[in-house]
Parts: C-alpha cells; structure tokens; sequence
C-alpha cells in the first residue's frame, strides 16, 4: 500500500503546482468560517503565500518535461512559461483586491477562492495537451470569472456584467465545442498532437477543417476580446469591481493566448497560410475598434476596457505572423501588457474612495499636483501602454511588429504602428488630466501597503523590462521548445 | 568606410555625456525645495557642458571615422548593441545641446515658478536624450532616444505652456508620434534586410535594393521630414513654439528640429543613396517652397513668437536645400546652418523669454519705442536680428552663402529662388525689430520695463560670442565638419553610382 500510495504521489507532481493551488483555494473557503470580517486580508495573504509556493514549484519542475496522464497534461517550457505569467497576474490581482474589497464592503473569503481556481484553470489550459482538458481549464476559470464579475451583489452594474459575460461566454463555448467536435470528427482524437499528425497527412483544402479553425478562432476571440466578438467588454469591465477588471484584463486574456498559440502555432499549424489572414483581418478590425472607440470614453474603465481590446489586436498581429518569433512575441507581449495594465488599474483603484467611484476620467485632473506619486506611476503605465520608450510597452511592441516584418506582413505592421499612434490621443488625454489641469475636488487616495506593493512591482517590471529586456526576452524564446 | 574608433580617454565619455543628466534627474527626484532644484539642475548641466571640453579637445578632425567609440552587447537575441560614436557632423550638435540646456535652465530661473524641481526634470531627461540621439550608432539605441525625447518635451509644453498649450502639446507629440512609427517599420525592414543588424556603420555600407530604397527612404522621410519641419509637414511647429515655455521653444528651435536634419545625414543619404538622388528635385523643391512660404507667413504674424516660429520653417529650408545639394558646399553650408539656426534662433526666442516674462505680452503691438527703456535688451537683440537675417560678419552670413553656394552648382533656380527669401527674411526681421524696439513708447506699462539682469547677459553672452565666433572664423567649425562631411558626399556619390553601373551591365550582357 505504502509503496502504491508513493507511485500515486509520483505520478501527480506534474500536478503539484495546480493541486497546490486547488488545495489553497478550498482551504480558503474553509478558513473564511473562523476569520471576521475586518480581518479578511488574511485570506488575501494566506492566498499569496500558496501562490508563491506553486511558483516555486513550478520553477523546480522546470527541467521536467513531457506528456502525463495519457497525453492529456502536458509539463512543457511553453506551460511553464504561462503559469508564471498567471502567477503574475493573480498574485498583483490579489494585492490590488484587498483594500478594495473593504471599501466595497464586499471582502469575503469566495473572492480570494474563486481567483485561485480561476488560475488553477489558466494552468490547465496552458498545460492542456488535449481538447478536454483544454475546455475543462477553461471552465473552471470562465465560471469563476462569471461569478467574480458578479461580485458586487447589490449593484446592478454589477449584476449586469456577471450575467452579460455569462451568457455570452456560454454562446462562445458553445461554438468552441462545436469546432472542437469537428476536429475530433475529422481526426478521431482529441489529443492535439494526434490532430496535428492528423492535419499533417490530411487534404488541407476540405471546408471542414476550414470551418472548425474559423469556429476556433470565433470563440478564442471572444475569450481575448478580439473584435468582432468583443461586445461584452466594455460593460462587463464596467460593471465588475474594478480589482477583478484588473484581473479580468491580464489573467484570461494571458490565457486566452496561452491556449490560442498551442491551438494555431502548434495543432493548426499547417493550416496557417488559412487561418493567418483570418487573424490578420481580426487583428486590423481589433486594433481599429478598441483604439478608435477608447477616444470616446469619459470612464477610465470603459476607456481601459477598449484599451485592452486594443492591445488583443496588437497580440494578434503577432500571431498571425506566426514562426517561433511571432509566438515569442506574443508571450512577451501579453505578460508585458499584464503588468502594465495591472499597474494602471492599481492607480484606479486608488481613487476610489468611499462615496465617490473615483472611474470618471476627468476624477483625473489635477492628480499631478495633489498626489505626486501616483500621478507619476500612472504617467509610467500610460506611456507604456502607448509604447513608448524607454517603457516596457515599447519592448512588447517592437517585438511584435519585428515579427510582422520578418513574415512579410509589412502592411500589416504599417497599420499597427498607426493605430498605435492613434492610440496615444487618449492615454495622452489622462496625462493630460492629470498635469494640467487643476484639481476639481480634494484627494484622499486609498493607500495600503498590499496596493503599494502590487504598485511598485508593477512600475519595476515596466521600467527593467523597458531598459534591459534580455532575461525576459530570452526567457521567451526558450519557452518555445516542444511547441514549434 | 567609417570605423568606430575606441574610446582612448580611460573614462567612458560618451555614456557620461548621457548620463550626468539622468543621474541629475534622479537626485532632484530627492530636493523638495525649488531654490535648491535650480542650482542642482544648473550644476549638472554646467558639469555636462564642462565634459564637451574633453569632447572637443580631444576630438580628431582629420578623420571621417567615430570616435570615442562604445559597444556593447545590450540585446543579444535582437543583435542590438549599446554603441555609441561622434563624427564631424554629430560633435557639434553635441556642444549645441549641452550649451543651450544651461541656458533654457538660466532663462527659466525666475519665469518658471510652479513645480520647478519637475521642470528641471524633464529638462534634464530632455538634454539626456538629445544628446543620446546624437551620439548613438545602433538603430535600436537611436530609435529609443528619439522616441524617450517625445516624453518630458510634451510636458514641458503641456505643463508649463501658454493658454493654448494642450491642443498644442497634443499635436506636437501626435505629428512626430506618426511619424516616427512609420520609420519603426522601415527601420525593421532595413534589419531584416542587411541580414539582421541595426548597425548603423554596417548598414551604411550595405547596397539595399534600388526599390526598397525608395520606399524605406520615404518612410525615414515621414520621421525627419515632420521634425525638421519641411513644408508641408510644418503645422504642429507654430502652435508648439507659441505655446511652450522659453526653454521649451529653445530646445525645440535649437536642437529638437535639427535632428530631422540630423536624421537625414546621418541616415538617409548614407542608408539610401539612389533614393536620395531620385527624391532630391522633389526635397530641392519643398525646401524652397518652404523658405519662401515661411517668410510669406512670418510677414503676416502679429504674434512675436509665432513670427519667429515661420522663420524657422523658411530657415531650415535652407538646410535641407543644402543638404540635398549633394556636393559638398551645399552640405558643409547646411550643417553650419543648423548651428547657426540653433544659435540665433535660439538667441531670439530667449530674447522674446526674457521680455514676456517682463510683459506677460506675446503681440507685437503691444511693443514699440523699446530702445530708450531697455537699451541693452536693444542690442542684444539687434545683434541676433542681424545674425538671423545673416548680415556678413554673422554666422548666419556664412551658412546661407555656402549653402546658395552649393545650391547654384545643384541647379541655379534653387539657389535664385532661395535668395530671395534671405531679402524677404531680412524684410519680416528688420520690421520685427522697428516694432519692437524704435519708435516711441505706445504701450503704457512699457514705460516701467527693467533692462536685462546680470543673469540674463550671463546667460545671452555666449550666444552673442557664438554669432561672431562664426561669423568671423568659420573655419573653426568648417574644419570640424570637414573630413565627415566631405567622406559623405563620397560615400554617397560612390554607394550610387555603384548600383547602376551593375545593372547597366547586366543589361548589356543580357542584351548580348
């Protein structure tokens, strides 16, 4: 018994990191019962920590690789390389959350539970081998999302979101499934090194096989907020609290890639002389609607909601360059585009204050003068996320474009650096708010150590990414081993 | 070929050249007070024109090659290096940059007086990345300054303007933001296209494709045309220069523009040469489009800066009617030029500071019968009134004859027409100035105006020096520029002539 209860144990640590996770989040759910209710944080702390241990288990895992669990779960440089992005993004998540969830009156121990599985799932798509395990992942972090958008259970906006991204994202899984049950009809597997054996012999020109990648490339879209399928964005951004916006922005659509570079760089690959135009033409339509439409808002969300549409684009067009550069400079740029989209919302949440939501863009104004620091961090995000040097924004784009290049898409690198351009008329609008205008009312900024902390890790990365991108970059381009 | 010669003084005087000021910016992110934040910004900007010292003493001016070369790998997987080197045609501006930093900061001493530690901050980042423009020999590192410059000269604008300055520090970044993405792209494309590299010195020497080269020339032009500004790119200028403060409009007339030219030396002609020689007539004919329509709309101003800004359209037309000459007159006169431009410009838009902050008035109406109230003002600005309409014995002399000079022997029309907007601009100044400054006193609260203080003929004398410096000697700067100047026409008439010749033979060979 002893013996078989050791080989069992053997044969989940590739799992260790998830189970940890899963472990931590049902514990937290446990321990919610004996913690009162000022002093909630600790969950939020005690979440951290199992954060940090599956990273590190994650990291010691690094130099095991291969398929388990008959092909199912992978353990590959290309998962691992996402989970510490997840990793990023539920931890800066957490930090951001905390003193928010107190002002909202809405700090519960679900909150902490339900961004731990919502990761756990992110790790599973990132790991998935498999169309099931693939979905399954992506469940588990799409009904944990649904509920979080939700959170907010006396405020309709609130209530609106949950339902709105609910009920769309259920129409997009639909169609994922169905595109998914091609492919299985076609190859008769749903491990996706099998479809890509498959596809490698296949008569590439049958409808079918054009079908589910369009179907594929449908649902993912709407998962990354890609246009045409991006009309939930904006009113769920909205709407759901705005700790689980910033995590919304960064963790699902990290993950969204994850599972849209194993679906197109790895499994379709050989349909991509197809599916490149497709990604191509949503990613011109992506990065036209998010940067034309932000122009317009007056909410900081609504604006970073088109924003981060914006930036899908950008991702996109990466992706449709293909080539292992083109997948390198997705991964680089969505983990870039986490930080510094996790940063700007942290300086959001700062102005939130008891009484007043703090979401209108014009709070902004004066913000220079009354609270330097802040002012000053938000300036940083800014720029980056219009992607100018020295920031990491730049790094994330240049890479992205150089890609574009170097697979002949000059045109489409033309339009992404204009709508780039494009899209500094309203970053520059909230710099603007924010030094040179005079303040409007008085400030009185949430501060607390985690947001400060979550705060600083942000502009650091932003700053050493920007400056000497190397580690990172190269960290990148060796994740690609085993998927290209 | 140029080579980069490594640097021989023992300590790394380029990257100190870069980074005395960010390490300036950083300490006073430490000073609260706004007294102390003035003297620490001037210390590190006197310390940085004290390092030009070495820079030009040492400087070798017999030699076309870089000098006080750096390299070092920064970005292995992209091949992108730190590397940076002067020549001829970069030292100057180097030594412009610097000098006119420690005078933006002097003028702004007392005319800046809300958040004057950030001022000083974004100066100082301003001057770090002008002068990493100048000095960098990678693509990558070039793009980045470049691109960094955008960042603290909006706020400066945005910040510390005019009334209408959010529309026009808006525009500025927007125009040159456009501009500068397109050249990303090309940029990218000369890398995949030289196999990989952002080496300036080894791309200078690689022969891209005659029709690549028409298309990426364009696409640097986007970039360096809109910076300069070359009619009709110019739009955003007027508006950012009106609304900027005194140091802002400065550096933007003294250094900021020049590197659109700057760009085209450096790159352009060097990168692409049978584009440049197939683009030259239409550059030939925007310049002098631009010289005549900036006089034209300088005679029409009622607004003391906004004239001075159409100045500068028609004044660095100049420039690029010289550079684009292709010989080596017109480029020596253009690059002289852009020191000159630099300096009186310069000069003339610390001289309208210096009243503003006395009148609080930008129209030249509300001026007149100055000479009897300020009469050193008077002189001052008399000597950089001739020195912009390029009086001989002035700098501004020198570079407009030699670059006409190059222009007559390019085609005679150009250099015609051109000298016709030196009389125009001698029109709009000389006027400017009876305005200004004869006449009788019509404006009530003139009659009380204070003279020029130590501080100000302190900080206006080397300007003063520089016009007659030049304008007596100009070999002083001819010989710097020389041996970089003349081994780019070279190079470019070489690199040209080349690529035909190859397909001329190739063709008799097919038609054998």
């Amino acid at each position: 018994m002893v013996t078989s209860l050791q080989d069992f144990l053997r044969q989940l640590l590739p799992l260790y990191p998830e189970l940890v996770v899963i472990t931590i989040a049902l514990t937290v759910l446990l321990l919610d019962f004996f913690v009162e209710r000022r002093n909630k944080a600790i969950l939020g702390w005690y979440s951290l920590i199992g954060i940090v241990i599956a990273a590190s288990m994650t990291v010691k895992l690094m130099g095991t690789t291969g398929s388990f669990f008959g092909g199912t779960f992978l353990l590959d440089p290309f998962s691992t390389y996402f989970k510490l992005a997840f990793y990023v993004a539920c931890g800066l998540g957490i930090l951001v959350s905390m003193k928010f969830l107190d002002i909202e009156n809405i700090h519960r121990g679900e909150y902490y539970a339900l961004m731990l599985f919502a990761t756990c799932g992110m790790m599973l798509m990132a790991s998935a081998g498999d169309l099931i395990t693939l979905y399954l992942g992506l469940e588990l972090m799409a009904l944990s999302i649904y509920v979080l958008a939700g959170f907010m259970r006396s405020d309709s906006r609130s209530n609106e979101a949950g339902i709105k991204y609910l009920l769309l994202g259920a129409f997009s899984s639909g169609i994922m499934v169905y595109g998914m049950s091609l492919l299985y009809g076609m190859s008769g597997t749903t491990n996706l090194n099998g479809i890509l054996a498959f596809l490698r012999g296949a008569d590439l020109s049958n409808p079918v096989l054009f079908l589910a990648s369009v179907m594929l490339v449908v649902s993912f879209g709407f998962k990354v907020a890609a246009v045409p399928f991006h009309m939930w964005v904006p009113d769920v951004y909205e709407g759901a609290p705005t700790s689980v916006t910033a995590f919304m922005s960064a963790g699902p659509k990290v993950a969204g890639f994850a599972v849209l570079l194993r679906m197109f760089a790895h499994t379709l690959q050989p349909l991509h002389a197809d599916t490149s135009i497709i990604l191509a033409g949503i990613a011109v339509l992506t990065m036209a609607v998010g940067n034309i439409l932000a122009i317009a808002q007056t909410n900081i969300k609504r604006m970073l909601a088109y924003s981060s549409i914006a930036h899908a684009g950008y991702a996109l067009v990466g992706l449709a360059a293909g080539g292992p550069d083109g997948a390198a400079s997705v991964m680089l740029y969505v983990l870039i585009y986490a930080v510094m989209n996790m940063g700007a919302f942290g300086v959001v949440i700062m102005l939130r204050r008891s009484g007043a939501r703090g979401e209108e863009i014009a709070d902004f104004a004066g913000l220079g003068k009354t609270n330097k620091t802040a002012a000053f961090l938000m300036l940083i995000f800014l720029f980056s996320l219009t992607g100018i040097p020295p920031m990491a924004g730049f790094v994330g784009k240049f890479y992205i474009f150089k890609s574009a290049v170097q697979a002949g898409m000059i045109w489409l690198a033309v339009v992404g650096v204009l709508f780039s351009a494009i899209s500094a008329y309203f970053y520059l609008r909230v710099i603007m708010l924010m030094y040179m205008y005079e303040p409007k009312q008085e400030f009185s900024l949430v501060q607390s150590p985690a947001l400060a902390l979550a705060l600083a890790i942000s502009v650091t990365a932003v700053i050493v990414i920007g400056v000497y991108p190397s580690r990172v970059l190269d960290f990148a381009r060796a994740s690609l081993i085993g998927i290209l | 070929m140029i080579e980069l010669i490594p640097n021989q003084l023992g300590y790394p005087l380029l990257s100190l050249l870069i980074f005395v000021p960010v390490i300036g910016a950083i300490v006073l992110l430490a000073v609260r007070d706004a007294g102390a934040a003035r003297w620490i910004a001037l210390l590190f900007s006197v310390v940085e024109l004290g390092l030009c010292v070495p820079l030009l003493g040492n400087f070798n001016s017999s030699v076309a090659h870089m000098q006080f070369g750096e390299s070092m790998p920064w970005i292995t997987a992209w091949n992108i290096h730190y590397k940076l080197g002067v020549d001829g045609i970069s030292v100057l501006f180097v030594g412009l940059s610097a000098l006119l930093t420690v005078i933006s900061i002097m003028v702004s001493w007392t005319a800046v007086t809300d958040r004057v530690r950030e001022f000083m901050i974004a100066l100082l980042f301003l001057e770090a990345a002008m002068i990493g423009v100048f000095l960098a020999l990678d693509l990558f590192l070039f793009y980045i300054f470049w691109e960094a410059m955008l960042i603290p000269m909006y706020l400066l604008i945005g910040v510390w303007g005019g009334p209408n300055r959010l529309y026009a520090a808006v525009k500025f970044f927007l125009y040159t933001l456009v501009g500068s993405v397109l050249m990303l792209v090309a940029i990218l494309a000369v890398y995949f296209a030289a196999g990989g590299t952002f080496d300036v010195l080894t791309l200078m020497n690689y022969k891209f494709g005659r029709a690549f080269q028409m298309w990426a020339f364009a696409a640097f032009f986007a970039a360096f045309a809109v910076k300069v500004p070359m009619f009709p790119f110019h739009t955003w200028l007027p508006d950012a220069h009106v609304e900027a403060p005194t140091a802002g409009s400065i550096i933007l007339a003294g250094i900021l523009i020049k590197m659109g030219a700057y760009g085209f030396l450096r790159f352009s002609l060097p990168f692409f040469p049978d584009a440049t020689i197939a683009y030259t007539p239409a550059i030939m004919v925007l310049s002098v489009i631009g010289i005549i329509y900036g006089a034209y709309m300088a005679f029409a101003q009622t607004d003391f800066k906004k004239l001075i800004a159409y100045s500068s359209v028609s004044h660095m037309g100049f420039v690029t009617l010289g550079i684009f000459a292709m010989n080596s007159q017109g480029l020596e006169g253009g690059i002289l030029q852009m020191i000159n431009h630099g300096v009186s410009t310069g000069a003339l838009f610390f001289g309208v500071g210096v009243i503003y902050e006395r009148t609080h008035t930008r129209v030249i109406a509300d001026y007149g019968g100055l000479a009897s109230k300020v009469p050193v003002y008077a002189a001052f600005f008399m000597i950089i009134t001739l020195s912009s309409i390029g009086l001989p014995g002035t700098n501004g002399f020198v570079g407009e004859f030699t670059i006409l000079l190059g222009a007559f022997q390019h085609k005679a029309i150009y250099a015609v027409i051109a000298s016709i907007g030196i009389i125009l601009g001698a029109g709009y100044m000389l006027w400017l100035y009876q305005r200004i400054i004869f006449g009788t006193v019509t404006n009530p609260h003139n009659e009380h105006l204070t003279d020029m203080n130590p501080r100000e003929i302190v900080a206006a004398l080397p300007l003063v020096i520089l016009v007659f410096v030049v304008g007596l000697y100009p070999n002083a700067a001819f010989q710097v520029m020389h041996a970089s100047a003349d081994n780019l026409i070279k190079h470019v008439h070489a690199k040209a002539s080349v690529v035909p010749a190859a397909v001329q033979a190739a063709g008799a060979l097919i038609g054998n």
